[in-house]
């Protein structure tokens, strides 16, 4: 019972950071409100007992990628209050496209289910010793290919934020 | 300790995921700010990793888990791009208001 309680919150708290990102008028709000949204679903992964993934998703969505965005915002002077949204129009058309989006995918996923579900607190798999035993011998390839994508990453970023040409 | 936890029906996350990416979707159609935009295709990326997470983890696969893994590599290496070039886009025009940046359009 706990747990649907903490689901549930979890998802209510994600849920409403998520809308509150569009409502928010300053970008800064947008911002932080992201980094909330992040830490809910965070929160989801150790429910889901995927350890591994919820330790890495903080580190890198709340500590590297929400520090860029803010980062951004403080240095380019971003913050100004002006009019960040479309006119009317587009708005109601936009609500009403992610309104019949979601009553798709709801319609479609109604009712589904797996067979044969696995408790997530008898499974283990989204430990650390498990997932690293398998990242480090099947997915070895991938994973040293990831380092060489961080590297062009890298100095794409670098090149594009250089003032003089080249 | 394990009998007192219930498992979630997959289709609360399904519910939960879908109306998370809609969010993003109504995000990225309704807001000008560009850097707004990135985020809201954030929120979309990882409504989309959960549901992976939580299948992996239902189905009993490790695999899963680990190709999202992957994916938050990708999307970090996105973001810092797609920084990097909004910081261009406004060190050039002034302005990452997406009505302005129309140039690519016609």
């Amino acid at each position: 019972m706990f747990t649907r309680y903490l689901f549930y919150f979890l998802c209510i708290l994600a849920l409403y950071s998520a809308v509150m990102v569009l409502l928010s008028r300053k970008p800064i709000h947008s911002v932080l409100y992201l980094t909330l949204a992040f830490f809910a679903i965070a929160g989801h992964y150790v429910l889901l007992n995927a350890q591994f993934l919820a330790v890495v998703h903080v580190i890198v969505y709340a500590g590297a990628i929400m520090v860029l965005f803010l980062f951004t915002v403080m240095l380019l002077n971003l913050n100004r209050e002006e009019r960040s949204q479309k006119a009317g129009w587009i708005k109601a058309a936009a609500m009403v496209t992610g309104g019949l989006l979601m009553l798709v995918l709801t319609g479609v996923f109604r009712g589904y289910d797996i067979a044969v579900v696995k408790n997530p607190v008898l499974t283990q798999i989204g430990l650390v010793k498990d997932l690293g035993k398998i990242l480090f011998s099947d997915y070895l390839v991938p994973f040293e290919l990831t380092s060489v994508l961080f590297l062009t990453a890298m100095v794409g970023a670098v090149l594009l934020g250089k003032k003089e040409q080249i | 300790m394990t009998e007192t936890l219930t498992i979630i029906p997959i289709s609360s996350y399904l519910a939960f995921c879908s109306a998370l990416f809609a969010i993003g979707v109504v995000g990225v159609l309704i807001k000008r700010n560009a850097l707004v935009i990135l985020m809201s295709i954030e929120l979309m990326i990882n409504s989309v990793n959960l549901l992976l997470a939580a299948f992996a983890t239902y189905m009993n696969d490790p695999a899963g888990q680990v190709f999202v893994f992957f994916i938050m590599v990708v999307a970090a290496a996105e973001v810092a791009i797609g920084l990097a070039i909004i910081v261009l886009i406004f060190r050039t025009t002034h302005s990452i208001d997406i009505d302005v940046l129309n140039k690519l359009k016609w």
